[in-house]
């Protein structure tokens, strides 16, 4: 048993014998799919379904909407149900009127036949049907376009303030020699300890003092010097060889032109890292803006989120639309950038 | 074109004392070549005329304007980097033009002077590439042309050849000192190989511990060594150094030999005092007559098709290497007879300096 | 020359980078101007100081300072933004913070919510902690293993900690709600509805339970990324050696990823600590105070109460400060131990 357990846990096993360790750990990331990938599905599925239908319980796997049926005579298309008659018979029926427990259905095939049934002996049928409205109507009935845009234009602006100014100092911090060159650098460390939840308070207050409350420049501005970012960058910049700069020096480039002829092309895929992770931290990002967006037309996606999840407790095929069109993005970076993005994470250990 | 004046150059780091004084005269056009073994400051002197270093003592000046506390990029040389340099975003036109950009050239000029220097190097079909997409020989064209387009004062070159292989060192040395010879320009040189040295230079310099040793022609350097460091230092195989003693008149003995050599003693050396014989490799013979002044057993007989080293000892005196032209039948355990030629030998006293016959 | 061989050309590079570099070029050579003058006036090394002006005024208005006036502001009361306006109350605030009979039992303190929520986030840290060490080091291990489909099973493990704490408490919440999947599989099987954001225990368990599905990704690559770091040849040598796999895992394996268990457990704590967003949107901080973490807390009483009492939720962001120090000196001084 000692020696079959480590076999997994040293993950060493002899190529071509199919070892029931293997098994286990198939088993185990099979349980894992289903347990990681399950409910982002299930929240897909969800989200396509009527309000009717997520109120039914037990939930159906697949949205389905009943069946309607065109029917001569009728100017509304008709629900479609499976009726038992009193023969024993179960025939396809679609339903005019209901009047107590009782149906009054019509054959659609031949309207002229004309059936009463009770009600309980009559089921729905149902096919498979997106509610695409889910989508569509908050688009309209909200403000989530708005949202939407106040989250890109976070996004966008803090993520290039952010390039630019760290990897100036970055740049500052790497290639200089200068007096007070450790003092800044341990400024840069300690801030790394320093999270926003930290000095809330503080943050809000010079916020306010420069007028900026309610204004998404309130929630661009005080993150956009990350240490973490000065971090990677400089790590980087560090590798580039010497020569480089004192060649370009020799070549009659001022100080501003090695920083961005020289030194940021060639700190491309750190640069490229730090976008990724800056545009992750812009965009679900949740703290400071709900503590500095007060007003709805400043909302960004998540607050907007979270103020629907408290307005719409009843009316879940909104909100789970909306948070899927929220996770879009993500998913979408995810798909083109995840070998890019796990590999940074494991090179530098910042998230 | 320039001429350069160093007077007096010291640098320190720290306690650190890297040069000691330097003075420095080099003429407009002139090939000068910095050679001394690692840590001898060479490339910090190169750095400082550069102006990437700052010096902490003396007068740099490029045609007799001081330009300490100028920055590198407004002297007005180029430097050819022992990496290369290369920026490795940009193709081999843009890293030659980029100097040109930021001195606000024409797009004209500009393309006109890359074309000239490519065609010059026998770069103009790699234009478009990458520095990674280049041999190591291309590579090391692109950094001398990126220098050429400048049309400098004075090129600097730091240890330029290092990262090439043998052959091609070979190749692109002659290449330089015909580059030299089309177009002129004041040219300085550092390397720690002599065989660089004594081939490119109008003048060596060479260093040691922050000191200029000796400056002057390769053959003069080679000729007449200053002192025991340079004797030493120039010529390859390197020279044979035989401590020794005055005896008598024209008469010295060496190492724990019983006989005496009998050779012409410049004046004012008296007997008893300690001098050391300093004889080149290709200066002996092998001898069977009588007039052997030394006799070796060989240890060690490299055959190098065209000549021969033999290396050999004698009690109380270092490995003794002997050249010979051709092949020749000696093998290990050989006794040899030496005879040192009588018009090329050096003679250094106690301080190490050259004691001259005449 | 010798030894040159024609090598292919390089492609161009596509031409929309080029588009969209055109403004950054023209910003950039702008900028050169007034850069050129300010280096003709300061010297190419001071220049430095221009690079690191952006970043350090960023610095000194949104750390610096507020950490200073964080301070002032703990030792101060009233309703007042402005430090000015407010009066000094010395260690008013903290005195107030940790008035309590028992400071095992949060009951007994003047300021209960504080308290429940320093055990809550203890409570809720502790657990958490522990579970993403564990089920991150299993995952990172098999993960490891030559397993077929390995990108795909680590892309899997790894993508919810992209994903928004507002979404993931969401598609829980979905799941999790009185008429969701999970009671619809319990019943299903026989078993009876459970309220699971209602009943206390239970919500303290899903709390943790979905932030280690957020998080569990980001420790296992860390852990995955150390493992990867191992050189085989360490694992030939032993087997050489006939070494029990057990004693390989025991003495080699984990000693050797040591470094990177003491950063994943580090940070689980600095976050566990920092715990906010996944619980506020999934519980709200409920039912009652059960899911209370001490950020809420100091969010609560500082920007959504009735009363604004910023004094109050500075002392308590002093403290959680104080906490979060100890444990980054905690990570520095294992991380040293191991480099002596």
């Amino acid at each position: 048993m000692g020696t079959t357990l480590s076999r997994i846990l040293t993950s060493r096993r002899r190529a071509g014998r199919w070892h029931w360790t293997d098994v286990a750990a198939y088993t185990y990331l099979c349980i894992g799919v289903i347990l990681m990938f399950g409910p982002v599905a299930w929240l897909a599925l969800s989200s396509f379904k009527t309000q009717a239908g997520l109120l039914e319980f037990p939930p159906t796997l697949l949205p389905l909407a009943q069946k309607e049926v065109v029917v001569d005579g009728y100017p509304q298309p008709l629900p479609l149900f499976a009726a038992t008659l009193e023969d024993g018979t179960t025939r396809h029926l679609a339903q005019v009127r209901r009047i107590g427990i009782v149906a009054q259905m019509v054959d659609p095939s031949d309207p002229s036949q004309q059936f009463r049934v009770p009600i309980e002996r009559r089921i729905p049928v149902r096919e498979f049907s997106l509610a695409t409205s889910n989508y569509t109507e908050p688009l309209q009935r909200f403000a989530f376009m708005r949202f939407l845009g106040n989250s890109v234009f976070v996004t966008v602006v803090a993520t290039l303030i952010t390039l630019l100014i760290n990897s100036m100092a970055a740049y500052a911090l790497s290639i200089y020699e200068f007096r007070g060159k450790n003092t800044a650098m341990v400024l840069v460390i300690g801030t790394l300890m320093i999270p926003i939840t930290i000095i809330l308070v503080p943050v809000y207050l010079v916020v306010t003092e420069f007028g900026l409350v309610n204004s998404l420049w309130a929630v661009i501005l005080p993150g956009a010097a990350t240490p973490t970012g000065v971090f990677l960058l400089r790590q980087y910049m560090l590798t580039l060889p010497p020569d480089l700069i004192e060649a370009a020096r020799m070549d009659k480039a001022s100080e501003w032109q090695i920083y961005w002829r020289i030194v940021m092309p060639l700190t491309l895929p750190a640069l490229a890292v730090l976008a990724i992770f800056s545009i992750m931290w812009r965009w679900n990002e949740f703290l400071w803006p709900l503590a500095v967006l007060t007003k709805t037309e400043v909302y960004t996606l998540q607050i907007g989120l979270n103020a629907f999840q408290g307005e719409l407790q009843t009316q879940w095929h909104f909100l789970l639309a909306m948070t899927m069109v929220t996770l879009i993005p993500v998913a979408i970076v995810f798909v083109f950038l995840q070998r890019f993005i796990t590999t940074g994470i494991a090179n530098t250990g910042m998230k | 074109m320039a001429e350069l004046k160093l007077v007096d150059i010291k640098k320190s780091y720290g306690a650190a004392k890297i040069l000691h004084g330097i003075d420095l005269d080099i003429a407009d056009g002139e090939f000068v070549v910095f050679v001394g073994p690692s840590g001898c400051g060479k490339s910090t002197l190169l750095r400082i005329i550069a102006g990437l270093e700052h010096v902490s003592e003396g007068e740099i000046l490029i045609d007799g304007h001081s330009v300490v506390g100028v920055p590198a990029s407004d002297r007005g040389l180029a430097m050819v980097f022992q990496s290369y340099a290369l920026y490795p975003h940009m193709s081999v036109f843009k890293n030659m033009a980029f100097a040109l950009e930021n001195m606000g050239l024409g797009r004209q000029e500009i393309d006109q002077r890359v074309r000239r220097a490519a065609q010059m190097l026998q770069l103009t079909d790699y234009l478009d590439r990458k520095p990674k997409a280049l041999s190591g020989g291309q590579r090391q064209r692109v950094a001398i042309g990126r220098a050429i387009v400048r049309d400098p004062k004075i090129f600097l070159f730091d240890e330029p050849l290092s990262n090439l292989d043998a052959e091609l060192r070979v190749a692109t040395r002659k290449e330089l000192a015909a580059l030299h010879g089309q177009i002129g320009g004041t040219m300085i040189y550092v390397t720690h190989d002599q065989v660089e040295a004594m081939t490119l230079a109008d003048r060596i310099v060479v260093l040691r511990a922050g000191r200029i040793e000796q400056i002057g022609t390769p053959l003069d350097v080679y000729n007449r060594p200053a002192n025991l460091f340079v004797a030493g230092f120039i010529g390859s195989p390197r020279m044979n150094l035989l401590p020794g003693r005055v005896v008598g008149p024209d008469a010295i003995r060496i190492g724990n030999e019983p006989h005496m050599i009998a050779m012409p003693l410049p004046e004012g050396l008296h007997v008893d005092d300690e001098i050391t014989l300093g004889v080149r490799p290709e200066h002996m013979d092998v001898t069977a007559r009588d007039d052997a002044d030394l006799a070796i057993t060989l240890d060690l007989v490299e055959h190098l098709g065209g000549e021969t080293y033999l290396y050999g000892s004698t009690p109380g005196l270092a490995q003794i290497t002997v050249k010979q032209d051709g092949q020749t039948a000696y093998q290990r355990g050989t006794r040899l007879r030496l005879h040192f030629r009588r018009d090329a030998f050096h003679l250094f006293d106690v301080a190490g300096r050259a004691l001259r016959a005449n | 020359m010798p030894g040159v061989e024609p090598l292919p050309k390089t492609t161009a590079r596509p031409s929309i980078v080029a588009w969209l570099g055109i403004p950054f070029v023209l910003a950039m050579r702008i900028v050169d101007y007034p850069m050129r003058a300010l280096q003709r006036a300061l010297g190419e090394q001071r220049m430095a100081y221009v690079f690191l002006l952006p970043n350090l005024i960023f610095f000194s208005l949104f750390v610096f300072a507020p950490i200073v006036i964080n301070v002032i502001f703990s030792v101060t009361g009233g309703p007042a933004l402005f430090p000015s306006e407010r009066p000094f109350v010395g260690a008013g605030q903290y005195a107030y913070l940790f008035d309590c009979g028992s400071y095992l039992d949060p009951s007994t303190c003047r300021e209960d919510h504080f308290w429940r929520g320093v055990a809550n986030t203890f409570r809720f840290t502790a657990s958490q902690v522990v579970a993403m060490v564990l089920l991150s080091l299993l995952t990172a291990v098999v993960l490891n293993m030559k397993i077929r489909g390995r990108g795909f099973f680590r892309a899997v493990y790894f993508f919810p900690v992209l994903l928004s704490p507002v979404v993931v408490a969401l598609i829980w919440k979905w799941i999790l709600q009185r008429d969701g999947l999970l009671n619809a599989g319990i019943i299903g099987l026989g078993g009876e509805r459970i309220l699971f954001l209602v009943e206390p225990g239970w919500a303290m368990f899903w709390a943790v339970f979905v932030s280690i599905w957020a998080h569990m990704g980001f420790y296992t690559l860390i852990l995955l990324a150390g493992l990867q770091a191992i050189p085989s040849d360490i694992y030939e040598a032993a087997e050489m050696d006939a070494t029990p796999r057990w004693r390989v895992f025991l003495r080699l394996t984990l000693p050797l990823l040591w470094p990177n268990l003491i950063v994943v457990i580090v940070l689980a704590l600095i976050r566990g600590v920092q715990t906010f967003d996944e619980v506020f949107v999934l519980t709200g901080g409920g039912p009652g105070t059960a899911t209370l973490m001490i950020v809420q807390y100091i969010y609560e009483t500082a920007f959504s109460n009735q009363v604004q009492n910023f004094g109050l939720a500075a002392a308590a962001s002093v403290v959680l400060g104080v906490v979060l120090c100890l444990l980054t000196g905690l990570q520095l001084a294992l991380s040293r131990r191991k480099a002596a």
